[in-house]
């Protein structure tokens, strides 16, 4: 085509524009429609497993360390101070990028250094 | 033998006997774009090996360029679209698009940001302009490299050297170009809005949402499937969370190799021939219209959303939907957090940032389905 009148070409346009917002708008209602579907997912085997797991064995765990409150319940310290913890959690939180009002915290146990190789053994893998 | 002879020969011989005027210019545009991009940081990534391309290919009697020269098979990368769609891998591998699917709404800022594109289009065809080539400079209004390079090769290839000047450029005018226009196309009280946190997208969303969009838009547009695939493709490697090690190569070290290659093929590709034209000109003015048309898009559509949703979306956001990532977006924090120092908007204008590069490829995939 050598040239392209104006109409012509406003008439193009139109119809670029629209189709643009056209599949960006059928992309947002797609993400919309994948938040909700992921979501559900995420709670079914969360409401499948609540009742088989019963409150009462987390309260037999011998308390060996001590109960500080937090902003999604208590948390269980063995061995750790107060700000240590903090600290853990603030960069388990950001490593995550999650909300640290969103996390649920059980316990945080410092590990003697025997401990902690074999725990870093345990996870070691190499892959291609 | 002379003494004499000699040193006329070897004058004949070397470069300085054979420049023309033509050349003449280019070095210097050459070492103004060196000086913007070495001592003003003006994009300087992409703005050294495209002014250093240009050195090179106006050099007299160098043959880089020539069929078995060094640039010419360096070029093939551009002229077959290979590099920039191993640059869309490195975006999509840069890119988190967390708050795009945070907030689906800034798609919509996306889409309304590419309307400089189409203003760009009708008043190229006015100009007298080939349909093709006022496609291929329209495009410019996307503010997105490899994208405009993608169409220009595809439509009107012998553009290509100031299609390419212009984007980059423009790019790294953002600072200078957006904060005018936001300032005259919203109040004080607009400016100042903040906007509520977005929500925690999960890891199954953004493992998800790459194929989801490759499928969707490639089956619409497959022209476009280059460009999208390789993004979404360099985006799963990001966010499948087993592939760190490619993901890493993809946004930097390839990344690196590419720009390095598609800039010094780009820039090769302004000779004093095809590039001192009056077309040049006019190309750079028009990507200039184009690119703050799409701005004034973007913040238009950002206060009617932000009057529909009563004060919620603050406007500044939209012009960051022109696809320049993440600049664009930096500047809307920087303006927002100017009205209000308690501002804090970057995240909220990376939605609709990532939603104008998903935008320009939609963009350019119609002007290719029509024209090519």
């Amino acid at each position: 085509m050598e040239h392209m009148g104006f109409g012509e070409s406003i008439l193009l346009s139109l119809v670029g524009i629209a189709l643009v917002f056209a599949v960006l708008i059928v992309l947002s209602l797609f993400i919309r429609l994948l938040s909700v579907i992921v979501r559900a997912v995420e709670r079914a085997p969360a409401a499948k497993s609540a009742p088989a797991v019963p409150a009462a064995p987390a309260a037999a765990i011998p308390p060996q360390g001590n109960f500080v409150p937090g902003s999604a319940g208590d948390i269980l310290l063995h061995n750790v101070d107060d700000p240590t913890a903090a600290m853990v959690m603030a960069i388990v939180a950001d490593e995550l990028r999650l909300p640290l009002n969103e996390l649920v915290f059980r316990s945080i146990r410092e590990l003697s250094p025997e401990e902690a190789d074999e725990e870093i053994a345990s996870h070691e893998h190499h892959s291609l | 033998m002379e003494i004499g002879s000699t040193l006329l020969n070897l004058w004949n011989s070397a470069g300085f006997a054979g420049i023309t005027w033509q050349q003449g210019v280019m070095l210097l545009v050459s070492l103004t774009l060196l000086y913007l991009g070495i001592f003003r940081k003006y994009e300087p990534l992409l703005m050294i090996p495209i002014a250093f391309g240009m050195l090179l290919a106006n050099l007299p009697l160098a043959g880089l360029t020539d069929p078995g020269g060094l640039i010419y098979y360096l070029s093939k990368g551009v002229s077959w679209n290979i590099y920039p769609c191993i640059i869309f891998l490195g975006i999509g591998a840069m890119t988190d698009f967390g708050p795009l699917l945070a907030n689906p709404s800034s798609l919509f800022l996306g889409a309304a940001a590419q309307l400089g594109i189409y203003v760009a289009f009708i008043i190229a065809n006015l100009m007298g302009f080939t349909p093709a080539e006022a496609a291929s400079i329209a495009i410019l209004g996307g503010a997105d490299g490899p994208t405009a390079i993608f169409v220009t090769t595809k439509l009107a290839e012998y553009l290509l050297p100031a299609i390419a000047v212009a984007a980059y450029s423009y790019m790294a005018l953002i600072p200078m170009i957006q904060p005018p226009l936001m300032r005259l196309l919203t109040t004080k009280k607009e400016r100042e809005i903040k906007m509520e946190q977005l929500r925690v997208v999960s890891k199954k969303e953004k493992i998800l949402f790459p194929i989801i969009v490759t499928i969707f838009i490639c089956l619409l547009l497959p022209s476009v499937a280059p460009l999208i695939g390789m993004l979404m493709f360099g985006n799963l490697l990001r966010e499948c969370g087993v592939t760190q090690r490619l993901s890493d190569t993809a946004q930097n070290t390839l990344m690196n190799i590419v720009t390095i290659f598609l800039g010094i093929s780009v820039g090769a590709k302004a000779g004093g021939d095809n590039f001192l034209r009056p077309e040049t000109l006019l190309i750079l003015g028009l990507g200039l219209i184009a690119f703050m048309f799409s701005t004034i898009g973007g913040l238009l559509l950002g206060k009617l959303m932000c009057i529909i949703t009563r004060g919620k979306i603050n406007p500044l956001i939209g012009s960051a939907g022109v696809s320049a990532v993440p600049m664009a977006a930096r500047i809307s924090q920087l303006e927002g957090q100017r009205a209000n120092p308690s501002n804090f908007l970057l995240m909220h204008a990376m939605g609709p940032n990532v939603a104008g590069v998903i935008g320009s490829s939609v963009a350019a995939g119609f002007l290719l389905a029509v024209f090519q």
